[in-house]
């Protein structure tokens, strides 16, 4: 097929350095601030999140540092350890954890693994970018003003009649960066319906597609709900009226019921987009054909629509009706198994392979073992006796930092490593990445694993100060942050340093499967320079391994 | 310095089973994670890169195996469903003799009021070996009151009374924390509970009682906040008389402004007494007017709760009920409960107190 | 997706005349992405408004009385008007997308005014409800009158104002769009006639019109 330029990007085609593909098409500031390639929004993306990555990790490091002694010394008053712990919260959930697979690494390699050359909305694409950014702008005017002290969960009637803090600015910073992900995963959905290349069937797709479809499904239904709910929020706060106050009149339950009906979605709008990289990453360095692919693929759905039918598990102790909460206590306990299905599938995939521990491995594996602790430590949350004591204690904590952080984190840092040569065209230090990751594996367990005896023993959560008796574990867990802050600081630095000296990486180091890797390094512009046409399903690795002339398997003569 | 305890203490009825769903849970999760751990490292090391395992008849997808990771789990989460559905069941059920105490929490302190006049604040007096039933309400914002060493929490909603029980089972004082975020304070409003034993409880009620007790506190609010010219045996206004009213059925319109629209029968709880002072028009009695102002605003909680009190008092079959017949000779066993905490706490070292 | 023609993107412009963007294979790709992607941010919609219906429909069990109550300040006669006003103007919407998709660029546009005059219309009998809410001291933080209604009442004010809010602002946005459309319509702005921008245009009015259409009963008339 003919893949002749367009009129409307003669600049951009321009190529004045091809052998730096869309990074060389121009070099000007204004050619990345209206970039409609959705390579170059990718990496506005990362940037951004990077940044809000490490202003949640420094108040992070702060509350760590508070909680060495039980007495308050680090902050000057109980209010600036709200309202850190509040900027920790809002900027990781909203600016680092919801956006960071899909925002940066979706947006890369959405349209290159389907074989197209944009997404379907490129201007939309950048204009989410930009709401991104003014949405940030609001929560970081929110943080100088004075901060917000109400917890990202922003539970009525604290946060909509007693606070005296910018829970407005940081509200409508929340619901504008709502609509950044709204519009990306309306991208995402069109352009995985509409741009599939010649051939590429819906049981052709990568799980890492499948896994950022699902994602946007998710947002597309659930942004929105939180969206209305911190109108009403908003609209409490200024106007007085009695929504959830019952001083006025109102129901503060109904604000946990709409509030959780999107967040608890948010937690699979983290971690989904996380199975699909490590959907991809097990496979290239196993060099075997995921196991159970319709399976993979299903349970990324079924998450999808469960996860909006459990959202009253974080309401047990709420005084909500008993009834109800066994509902979502059952239907919680039925959520376990998709995500069940992911975990024995990844390690049947290793079954019988060729496993090489490059970097990108090695954060899948941690990834696979820190999201089974996290995701069964869930077993205790969502049956009620055991959540009644555990409820907003550390123990809370601790598991959705092991899904969140030890999912999400890690595939993202995962992913990172496995696309950096696609992204950059560059190599980065295996060394340093092996380093990297084993010390974030290690920081992280050090961090959290005392939480949950922290949260068994009682320590609630959110305290500025505590009772002596957990001091002990409250060292140990400031200890691994530390570690942690290291491990995460690394990959900042080498590859940062890798794009001046890494060795050039060619299109496809990994000799990976997919057709993000049949195009050079960085990709051209428009992606591909001829129409992709597709013949067989994902992670084709058997060949490839034959090609590899595998001592074993060419002795006993099999394929 | 390493030593910390991996359960708290166990100090209420609650406490061995919730720590036995607890290490259940623990237990098929370790076997689940080291059988993953395992086998993803087995299978990593035996067939890396360059190794002469074995890969004859690769498979790219076995349904049996899948409608195993399906069906296993399933059944096991819906076991474990049940057996944490049972004890949650006992954890909001409380015992028809349980010792009534109101609880209003406002930031940063607890508040505890008990019905025989004393009242408390940051600490609450129980005593072991009978159940305790806590009555709460909020002043301002959401709190939630949780006593680690019972495995019992609740969250305290301002507008509403929940409730939440539990059954001490050894002397001693327990701490109490706040665990629903409320403000500047929240880690500080906490405190301790000290369960005595029935006699010493006894005899700090009577030392520490400033008043009659908060029926007879509730009688004189009643009073003044001239409820009782009209609810009152001499009134001329038409209103529905009180006595033996809490507690029994209560024929409500279905329609609050329209006498003919039929009546529904609830049961005069708590919050049916609360809601009828702050908000008589929401719920009228069947063949009354609805003539009742709304006293919203202008009674404290703390006032409401000794109205609540009072009415309650009247109400059915508690009439007359005293500190003494209070079911000291109900409790199951109790006493032999606290003797085999009390044993049995020595091994957690050093956990509290 | 992909029944591609191979030689539609040879061209800039497709057989009928249409821009194509670089990056669709062929107009009907291009059509499709837009539709989709249309209808994708009208369930994202339907969930905004479902939010604050779904907690209106609990407070409305659970504080039936006071609804009732509230919900006699409403007039509904001036609630069926403005249904009627706003059906129409989906009407106008409808033979403007016609219009549009037939080349008749007079008539795109005179039906695009049209639909403005309605939509116009329905803002303004809204406000003219909303002033005399304000005069009977109906609007919760601004001047609600809790001596006059008393209990819950407020609660039906805060979702009667935040539900009509929401969908007025709908309708503005809409019809600031419809102006301009009509304008680059006039000034013969887009290559293919703007049938596909006329055609997403009119699914968003039409989304704003049922909306509407739900709001009318669950605010007006069940409590009646």
């Amino acid at each position: 097929m003919n893949s002749a330029p367009r009129s409307d990007d003669s600049q951009a085609i321009k190529e004045s350095d091809s052998s730096m593909g869309y990074l060389g098409a121009d070099y000007t500031i204004k050619s990345w601030l209206l970039t409609t390639d959705h390579k170059r929004i990718g990496l506005l993306y990362m940037i951004s999140i990077t940044v809000f990555f490490l202003l949640g990790g420094a108040a992070a490091s702060l509350l760590r540092l508070e909680l060495m002694t039980p007495r308050g010394d680090v902050f000057g008053s109980p209010d600036d350890y709200n309202r850190s712990f509040t900027i920790h919260g809002v900027f990781m959930v909203f600016f680092f954890l919801i956006p960071g697979v899909p925002a940066v690494l979706g947006n890369f390699l959405v349209p290159l693994m389907i074989g197209a050359r944009d997404l379907a909305f490129p201007r939309l694409n950048l204009m989410s970018w930009y709401i991104y950014m003014i949405g940030g702008l609001f929560t970081l005017y929110a943080l100088v003003a004075g901060g917000v002290d109400t917890g990202w969960t922003f539970y009525t009637p604290y946060s909509t009649m007693f606070s005296n803090t910018q829970v407005i600015a940081a509200a409508l910073g929340i619901f504008i960066v709502g609509f950044s992900s709204i519009l990306t995963a309306l991208n995402f959905i069109v352009t995985i319906h509409t741009m599939r290349a010649p051939g590429m069937t819906w049981l052709r797709l990568p799980l890492f597609i499948w896994a950022n479809y699902a994602t946007s499904l998710i947002i597309v239904l659930g942004t929105p709900v939180l969206a209305i709910t911190i109108i009403l929020v908003a609209v409490e706060r200024l106007f007085k009226v009695g929504i959830f106050d019952p001083a006025y009149g109102g129901d503060p339950l109904l604000f946990q019921h709409l509030f959780w009906f999107y967040s608890h979605p948010a937690v699979y709008i983290m971690i989904l987009p996380s199975f699909g990289v490590i959907s991809e990453i097990v496979t290239a360095f196993a060099r075997k054909k995921i196991f159970g692919y319709t399976f993979m693929a299903g349970a990324l759905l079924a998450i999808a629509v469960l996860g909006f039918l459990v959202w009253g598990h974080h309401m047990f102790v709420s005084s909500q009706s008993m009834y109800a909460g066994m509902i979502f206590s059952v239907l919680s306990f039925l959520v376990a198994v998709p995500s069940g299905i992911k975990v024995f599938n990844w390690t049947a995939t290793l079954y019988k392979g060729s496993v090489s521990f490059k970097t990108p491995m090695l954060y899948a594996l941690g990834f696979i073992g820190l999201f089974t602790i996290g995701g069964l430590t869930g077993l205790v949350l969502s049956t009620m006796a055991t959540d009644v004591h555990v409820h907003d204690t550390y123990f809370v904590v601790a598991h959705f930092h092991y899904i969140m952080v030890g999912g999400m984190v890690m595939a993202y840092l995962g992913g990172l490593h496995f696309w950096w040569p696609k992204i950059t065209g560059r190599m980065y230090s295996e060394f340093w990445g092996a380093l990297s990751a084993l010390t974030v594996f290690i920081g992280f367990n050090l961090t959290f694993f005392p939480q949950f005896l922290l949260g068994y023993i009682g320590m609630p959560r959110r305290y500025y100060e505590y009772p002596e008796e957990y001091q002990v574990l409250n060292v140990m867990s400031t200890a691994g942050a530390s570690v942690l802050a290291v491990g995460y600081m690394m990959p900042l630095l080498y590859l940062l340093i890798s794009l001046k000296v890494g060795k050039i990486a060619g299109p496809n180091p990994w000799a990976a499967s997919g057709l993000e890797w049949e195009t050079a390094s960085p990709p051209p512009t428009h992606n591909f320079l001829d129409t992709k046409i597709v013949t067989s399903g994902p992670y084709d690795y058997e060949l490839q391994e034959y090609a590899d002339s595998h001592r074993a398997v060419q002795e006993q003569g099999i394929v | 310095m390493w030593e910390f305890p991996l359960f708290p203490d166990s100090a209420s009825t609650f406490a061995p089973k919730v720590d036995a769903l607890y290490i259940g849970l623990v237990l098929i999760s370790a076997a689940f994670t080291f059988a993953f751990a395992f086998f993803v490292l087995f299978f990593a090391v035996k067939y890396r890169r360059g190794s002469n395992a074995d890969r004859s008849n690769i498979r790219d997808s076995s349904p049996l195996a899948e409608a195993i990771y399906i069906t296993v789990p399933t059944l096991m989460g819906i076991g474990l469903f049940i057996w944490g559905a049972i004890i949650y069941f006992e954890l909001i059920s409380p015992p028809a003799d349980s010792i009534e105490i109101y609880v209003t929490g406002k930031q940063w302190m607890w508040k505890a009021q008990h019905p025989e006049g004393s009242s408390e604040i940051n600490e609450l007096h129980v005593p072991a070996g009978k159940p305790v039933r806590l009555i709460m309400t909020s002043e301002d914002v959401i709190h939630s009151y949780f006593i680690p060493d019972f495995r019992a929490k609740q969250d305290v909603l301002p507008g509403r009374y929940t409730t939440m029980w539990f059954h001490p089972t050894k002397v001693g004082r327990f701490r109490l924390f706040c665990t629903e975020y409320c403000g500047t304070e929240h880690s500080r409003m906490g405190g301790w509970v000290t369960v005595m034993e029935p006699s010493a409880y006894e005899a700090w009620l009577e030392g520490s009682s400033e008043t009659n007790g908060l029926a007879a506190e509730g009688e004189a609010l009643f009073r003044q906040y001239h409820c009782s010219g009209c609810h009152g045996a001499n009134s001329t206004v038409k209103a529905p008389p009180l006595e033996g009213v809490f507690g029994g059925p209560v024929p409500l319109l279905n329609d609050p402004k329209d006498p003919q629209s039929g009546s529904k029968i609830i049961v005069a709880d708590e919050r049916y007494v609360r809601d009828s002072i702050l908000r008589p028009m929401d719920e009228v009695v069947s063949g009354y007017e609805p003539l009742m102002p709304s006293f919203a605003g202008q009674i404290p909680e703390e006032d409401l709760l000794k109205l609540v009190a009072y009415i309650k008092s009247i109400g059915r079959g508690r009439a007359g009920r005293t500190l003494s017949d209070r079911g000291m000779s109900e409790g199951e066993g109790a006493s032999s409960n606290i003797t085999d905490f009390m044993g049995g706490a020595s091994a957690n070292g050093g956990t509290d107190q | 997706m992909s029944s591609a023609s191979a030689t539609a993107h040879d061209n800039t412009y497709g057989q009928d005349d249409t821009y194509l963007y670089h990056h669709f294979e062929d107009l009907q790709q291009q059509h499709e992405s837009s539709s989709l992607g249309m209808w994708a941010f009208l369930s994202t919609e339907v969930l905004f408004f479902g939010g604050v219906l779904g907690a209106f429909a609990v407070v409305q069990t659970l504080y039936e009385p006071a609804m009732k109550a509230a919900s006699e300040h409403l007039d509904p006669i001036l609630g069926a008007y403005n249904t009627a006003v706003l059906l129409v103007s989906s009407l106008a919407m409808a033979l403007a997308v016609r219009a549009a998709q037939l080349r008749q660029q007079r008539n795109t546009v005179l039906f695009l005014v049209a639909t403005i005059v309605l939509g116009s219309a329905f803002l303004g009998v809204k406000a003219y409800e909303w002033i005399h809410d304000y005069h009977e001291a109906l609007i919760p933080g601004i001047n609600f009158d809790l001596e006059r209604y008393p209990g819950r009442q407020i609660l039906f004010w805060s979702f009667y104002f935040t539900l009509t809010g929401i969908h007025a602002l709908h309708m503005i946005i809409g019809i600031v769009i419809i102006a301009i459309m009509a304008v680059l319509v006039q000034r013969r702005w887009f290559t293919g006639g703007g049938a596909t921008q006329i055609e997403m245009l009119g699914l968003y009015w039409h989304f704003v019109d049922i909306v509407w259409v739900f709001l009318y009963p669950i605010l007006y008339l069940i409590n009646q």
